[in-house]
């Protein structure tokens, strides 16, 4: 079992919900310390978004953090070494798309987030059927490879794309591209799709933006991933002080609805 | 049986052309990619489904499309050269052909909208007329920098009913207006279908693009017969995304001609790219030592793309086609050639593989050689831009 896999199966163990936030890397010449922020406010683990210039499944949040980090020079190698300095043993997930990948060579960027604390990966343009060179690269270095479920996944295939899914099943609690959307948005009919074939952990993402629908996410999940919702904070000028006290307003509501199941 | 390769054939299960293409696209459009690619092999092998096809290409948009010798360049260069005229397909460009095999197979999958990436807007005007042919709501994106060089393409859109959105994310060209229709297609597969302009995007769109662009291929190879030429030496088109090349070379993959697709200079992918994904397939592409994808710069709106289609990916590494790279300054002049030498203003996408065999008359092009055109657009939509440089650089 890959190390994510462990620490997440442990975690809710506990019976306590998962909080993972997900942050543009080098949106800000600070966001080492934002990913620390967050880790002390409650988050579980972090998703460290790695900028590509053509995000096609992120919204314009996420598409303008991802232009800005380019801007600033962010690489892989600069992340890597960005994150040396983190004070943290949160278990650290890339977010990105499979170019950087496949660019950098897949054995050696597997073996090089894994030397900086990365042990999964979420590739949302890398289907099951396309992962293979990359999971044998990603399975030399003990990284998970995430894969996501859409509302839209025929049960056949969720059972194909969970079973190949590692540390734990993403759930899509939409049909959209990363963004803010305020609404309520069921997620059960997802949920149980993915729990119908999997006992890894189920966490909840895309479109997840207010404490009030990770609650409810959570009531049949077992975590929330919260993206666009943040990124938005730390572009509106938010720093650690802003950062905890919306990590803080997630963590509370995932507790609340943790004591009542 | 013969053991010589099968040239243009179909790609494998998954999609490959040798080690290009594939499915790389967010889960939530797997299902819809492998639903439409059943729709496709469905529809393709059902002959009244081709019937239809074949029947709104005749009647609606004006196939066949002639094949038209030019003496008088010819002469001048000691070729003999044959264009193949897409210009004169209705809407002016090739792009209709897939556009009536798309929407005529979304109604088949009961979908009632259709939306499209345009750049030079050529596709975005086929869609737009189709979807007004067959009564269907059509979005189009298009890059805001390419909105503003070919406005009158936007209006004409508007004009045939459909919504054009401007895309202002990244470089603002074809590249992100592919990536916001991916975007929007997230949010609306079920009712909703994309309607990619070129051989390019997750499978089975190049496949499929190129078998209803093919139709270009088969034409000209029986039109070429009647002129008393069994086979041409070689076949030239331009390139973007490469539908309009795939489509002509489809009819001479598996003869002697040589197949040359010419790129921009400054979107050559094949020249100048690296292997890499991007927009649903494996291709070269464009790309800077990070893997981030780099921004084409052409003249012309159509060819402004960084990758090309993973078919042709396959062909340039198997050695079968050759791609070549004009640029913007040669284009020009080919343009006044094939207007002033042949009474053909050809769209400024056409003119850089005119520019090619120009170039290489006498040269890679042995004097005395068959060579056959295809012009792929006429220039309509480009002689205000094209007025507004001449004057510049007058
Ligand atoms: C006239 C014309 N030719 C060629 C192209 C390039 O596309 P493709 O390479 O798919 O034929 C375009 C695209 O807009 C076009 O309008």
């Amino acid at each position: 079992m890959k190390s994510l896999e462990t620490s997440l199966r442990e975690l809710r163990a506990t019976g306590r919900k998962a909080l993972v936030p997900y942050f543009v890397a080098g949106a800000t010449s600070d966001w080492v310390r934002h990913v620390e922020a967050a880790v002390l406010a409650g988050a579980d683990a972090v998703e460290i978004g790695i900028p590509f210039s053509d995000p096609m499944l992120d919204g314009v949040v996420i598409q303008n953090a991802s232009l800005r980090a380019l801007e600033l020079g962010t690489t892989i190698d600069s992340i890597a070494t960005d994150l040396s300095s983190i004070a943290t043993s949160v278990p650290l997930i890339a977010m990105t798309y499979y170019n950087l990948l496949y660019h950098y060579g897949l054995e050696r960027v597997a073996g090089k987030l894994r030397e900086c604390g990365v042990v999964g990966a979420i590739v949302p343009d890398l289907t099951v059927e396309e992962a293979g060179e990359w999971r044998a690269a990603a399975d030399a270095s003990d990284v998970a490879t995430i894969f996501l479920v859409a509302p839209s996944t025929p049960p056949e295939r969720v059972a194909l794309v969970t079973s190949a899914s590692e540390g734990f099943c993403y759930a899509s609690s939409r049909m959209a591209v990363t963004g803010s959307a305020t609404d309520s948005v069921d997620v059960t009919r997802v949920v149980k799709r993915v729990r119908d074939c999997s006992d890894l952990p189920t966490y909840v993402g895309i479109g997840i933006s207010t404490p009030q629908q990770a609650r409810a996410a959570v009531n049949v999940s077992d975590g929330v991933i919260v993206g666009s919702a943040l990124v938005r904070v730390i572009h509106e000028g938010g720093g650690a002080r802003e950062i905890e006290q919306f990590i803080g307003s997630f963590r509370n509501a995932l507790d609340a609805a943790g004591g009542e199941s | 049986m013969s053991d010589a390769p099968d040239y243009m054939s179909s790609p494998d299960v998954l999609g490959h052309f040798g080690e290009f293409g594939g499915r790389f696209v967010p889960e939530a459009l797997m299902p819809a990619c492998l639903e439409l690619e059943v729709a496709f092999r469905d529809a393709w092998s059902d002959q009244t489904f081709i019937d239809e096809y074949q029947r709104v290409l005749r009647e609606f948009a004006g196939r066949p499309t002639p094949i038209t010798p030019l003496p008088r360049i010819s002469a001048a260069l000691g070729i003999r050269l044959f264009a193949k005229r897409e210009d004169l397909a209705h809407t002016g460009s090739h792009k209709i052909n897939n556009v009536v095999g798309q929407t005529l197979l979304t109604k088949r999958m009961g979908k009632q909208r259709v939306i499209a990436e345009t750049g030079a807007g050529q596709h975005g005007v086929a869609t737009a007329t189709a979807a007004a042919r067959f009564g269907m709501a059509c979005t189009v994106f298009m890059g805001e920098v390419d909105t503003e060089r070919q406005s009158l393409n936007v209006f004409r859109m508007e004009l045939l009913g459909a919504k054009v959105v401007p895309v202002t994310s990244g470089s603002r060209t074809l590249k992100d207006a592919v990536n916001e229709a991916m975007r929007e297609w997230v949010t609306c597969v079920d009712d909703t279908h994309y309607c990619i302009g070129s051989v390019m995007g997750p499978h089975p769109f190049p496949l499929m693009v190129r078998e209803f662009q093919s139709i270009i291929g088969t034409e000209s190879a029986f039109q070429l017969n009647e002129l008393g030429v069994a086979c041409p030496d070689l076949v030239v088109a331009c390139v973007g995304g490469g539908s309009n090349a795939a489509g002509v070379f489809a009819g001479f993959a598996n003869t002697t001609a040589r197949l040359i697709g010419v790129e921009a200079a400054g979107g050559s992918a094949v020249g100048k790219g690296s292997p890499g994904v991007l927009h649903g397939m494996k291709s070269y592409l464009i790309q800077d030592e990070f893997g981030q994808i780099e921004e084409a710069s052409s003249i012309s709106a159509g060819l402004d793309y960084p990758g090309i289609g993973p078919e042709h990916a396959h062909l340039a590494k198997s050695g079968r086609a050759e791609y070549v790279a004009i640029g913007d300054d040669e284009v020009l002049d080919a343009l006044k050639v094939l207007s002033e030498l042949e009474g053909i203003i050809p769209a400024l996408e056409t003119a850089h593989a005119v520019a090619w065999i120009l170039k290489e008359a006498g040269r890679s092009i042995p004097s005395g050689a068959t060579v056959l055109l295809n012009l792929s657009g006429r220039g309509d939509k480009d002689v205000a831009q094209v007025r507004e440089i001449l004057r510049g650089t007058a």
